[in-house]
């Protein structure tokens, strides 16, 4: 499962579209893409189970660059996310490659953006997720995320890299010469960091942002109640008439093009993974899910022409998939194992 | 432990969070009418809120961001600010597809003017960015690519016209800021700042003038303010930096914040200094000038934690300073406070 989500992501068709220059996609457009990479193998979820693997990443990711101590740390926590992946598939040479393929174009389109340009992507990143407060069991416990959805910023710690320790003041005279120097103090308990992540193929990325959260056994519960209130001026966004239809279908088209689906049968046996306790309890999230924090997939029948929606249909076909035989593995060890690639 | 200065007050509620945008929260004072209005931007759409100077009565307006003439996709806002101008106060808003300038109710849309793409680098983003009113005639504004221009605005109507377009900057203009109290001779009237951190410093008029050019140190200039002839800059690196308008010099270094400074402002019968950062700090600061050594000086006044919220804006409320108003990412308030 894991070599085939992995090939399938890295695949240089996918890739390439990927690294167009193109604006942010709509939250609808990525959730298409990011349903047909969960079915890339012959894993199948839910609807519900679907949704709430999207919720997880959502938040995690959301954290993960608000965090960011300097704007360019989005690219470490980038390197920190491919390392992972690259350790899933250490077995497999040919795919290992695809990554580190993938590995080498980031750092020649990204290391030479300046400090001002990372900071317009991350400032775009968190309009994307402005308003979301889904609260993630993992992060409650951890102390990461307060009862209210929203993040704990620390105001102790390593300052970020090329950052002073705040407190000094330094004034002047009109030849150059420091003539004062005073100092102030706040709550805040700030130390000098000890070195830079490296941002080479191989290294010590040094952050921990983007590092697996799950490497040790985690409940992965999310929490809807008191989340959808905020999320009432986004609901406009799902239920209005898309004029942009057309040309997110284009992108869509381009981008899935690449993107293989695999049917489970003949000799493979395909499983269903359930991120909940039980089948009942998944069928009850489906039914109880706020209508404002439903991912409303891009309705193909939207577009009206024939050609485009025929080469759609092509495409996108069959999302809906026939369910495999049961059988599925112990749900821990599945569920385990799937939310390592997070 | 010593008084604080200043205590927190009632909020005041938005309809969603504001967008971790720089500078994002503008004020305008209506004295005769005892109202304050409070602006800040959520994305594609400005939230405006109106509230009485007794704190009890609030009106809220949304205004959109214009597309472009083709919708190919949705517009962003980056920035709005009120332009007070002697006859006039304008709200302009400035987003990835042009640059929008409304009566200051935000009721009518007096001007629009669409950035060209074309002139642009392809594959670099674009859009419109910092805003001010200047020599009591013009709003400045500045684009990605670095220009910044300059329109005419009659006393009243919407003949308002491109007087000039300045082409000093080679990165994204940041901030733009004129001059709030008395500058003195050959300080100019207005600072222009960029991604790379180069600030330039103009003064007004038919033609504007550059009179200096402060390099730049390795991190963006994301604030900038001009009162009494000094430049406040803060910078992604959390410093505060002063500098003498007339001839660059730099006079003061601050170690101020811990994270990316968002937002500055000035309280200028008092020089008071507001900066506001991702660190989740408010710091007030006092400007002055020694007399007799004509040296620039700032001290600490105030520190207030926003906890958990990264500032995004931050605005003194009253011209000497007494009360500010802070709007952070992601939080659907702004919250203000004022002397104790």
């Amino acid at each position: 499962v894991m070599n085939d989500i992995v090939t399938t992501m890295f695949n240089k068709k996918f890739m390439e579209e990927l690294f167009k220059p193109q604006e942010l996609y709509s939250k609808k457009a990525l959730r298409t893409v990011y349903d047909r990479l969960a079915h890339a193998s012959i894993m199948r979820l839910n609807q519900a189970s679907m949704d709430k693997l999207y919720d997880l990443m959502t938040m995690a990711f959301k954290y993960q660059v608000l965090l960011c101590p300097r704007p360019k740390d989005i690219l470490l926590v980038t390197f920190n996310h491919l390392d992972a992946i690259k350790d899933f598939v250490r077995d497999s040479p040919g795919i290992l490659n695809q990554v580190d393929e993938t590995f080498r174009q980031l750092i020649e389109t990204y290391s030479c953006l300046s400090a001002g340009e990372f900071q317009l992507i991350r400032q775009t990143l968190l309009i994307f997720f402005q308003d979301m407060h889904i609260r993630v069991s993992i992060f409650l416990k951890d102390k990461v995320q307060n009862s209210n959805g929203r993040f704990v910023l620390p105001i102790s710690g390593p300052v970020p890299w090329g950052t002073e320790v705040p407190g000094l003041i330094r004034m002047f005279n009109r030849s150059g010469d420091e003539v004062k120097r005073t100092e102030f103090t706040t709550d805040g308990n700030y130390v000098t960091p000890q070195r830079e992540g490296s941002f080479d193929l191989y290294g010590d990325r040094v952050l921990k942002l983007g590092t697996n959260m799950y490497s040790v056994t985690r409940p992965v519960e999310t929490h809807m109640s008191g989340s959808s209130k905020s999320l009432a001026a986004h609901a406009k966004e799902n239920i209005a008439p898309n004029p942009l239809a057309k040309e997110e279908l284009n992108l869509l088209a381009r981008l899935l093009g690449g993107l293989e689906i695999k049917k489970p049968g003949g000799s493979e046996t395909g499983f269903r993974l359930n991120l909940f306790t039980t089948d009942e309890e998944e069928e009850h999230a489906a039914l109880t899910r706020p209508e404002e924090l439903s991912y409303k997939v891009i309705n193909i029948e939207a577009t009206q022409e024939p050609g485009r929606r025929a080469e759609l249909s092509r495409i996108l076909g069959e999302l809906e998939v026939a369910e495999p035989r049961p059988g599925s593995p112990g749900k821990g060890a599945a569920l385990l194992a799937l939310m390592d690639g997070l | 432990g010593p008084r604080r200065m200043y205590r927190k007050e009632k909020s005041i509620q938005l309809k969603s969070g504001s967008a971790a945008l720089y500078n994002n929260l503008s004020v305008l004072r209506l004295p005769g009418r005892q109202l304050a209005c409070f602006s800040a931007v959520h994305g594609p759409s400005l939230s405006v809120v109106s509230a009485a100077a007794d704190g009890l009565g609030f009106s809220h307006r949304q205004l959109q961001a214009k597309e472009g003439g083709m919708a190919v996709s949705t517009s962003v806002l980056t920035q709005a600010a009120w332009c007070v101008l002697p006859s006039r106060v304008l709200l302009v808003l400035t987003s990835q597809k042009g640059i929008q300038m409304y009566e200051s109710d935000g009721s009518i849309m007096v001007y629009w003017h669409a950035l060209d793409i074309t002139e642009h680098p392809p594959a670099q983003a674009v859009f419109a960015r910092g805003i001010a009113a200047a020599g009591g005639r013009f709003v400045c504004v500045g684009t990605s690519s670095g220009l910044v221009l300059v329109f005419d605005i009659p006393p009243k109507g919407t003949n308002i016209t491109v007087s000039e377009v300045l082409e000093q900057h080679r990165d994204a203009i940041t901030d733009i800021a004129a001059e709030l109290g008395q500058a003195p001779d050959g300080a100019g009237d207005l600072v222009t700042a960029d991604d790379a951190g180069t600030l330039c410093v103009w003064s007004t008029g038919e033609e504007f003038a550059l009179l200096s050019k402060i390099p730049a140190f390795g991190f963006t200039c994301s604030s900038v303010k001009l009162w009494n002839g000094i430049v406040a800059a803060g910078y992604g690196n959390g410093q505060i930096r002063l500098y003498e308008a007339a001839t660059g010099l730099l006079r003061a270094e601050v170690n101020a914040h811990a994270r990316w400074i968002y937002a500055l402002d000035v309280a200028p019968q008092t020089g008071k200094l507001l900066s506001g950062a991702e660190d989740s700090f408010v710091h007030v600061w006092k400007l002055s000038r020694n007399p007799d050594t004509e040296d620039v000086e700032i001290e600490h006044c105030h520190a207030e934690c926003v906890t958990d919220t990264q500032v995004c804006g931050a605005r003194f409320c009253d011209p000497e300073g007494n009360s500010f108003a802070v709007t952070g990412y992601d939080l659907s308030e702004i919250f203000r406070y004022s002397r104790a």
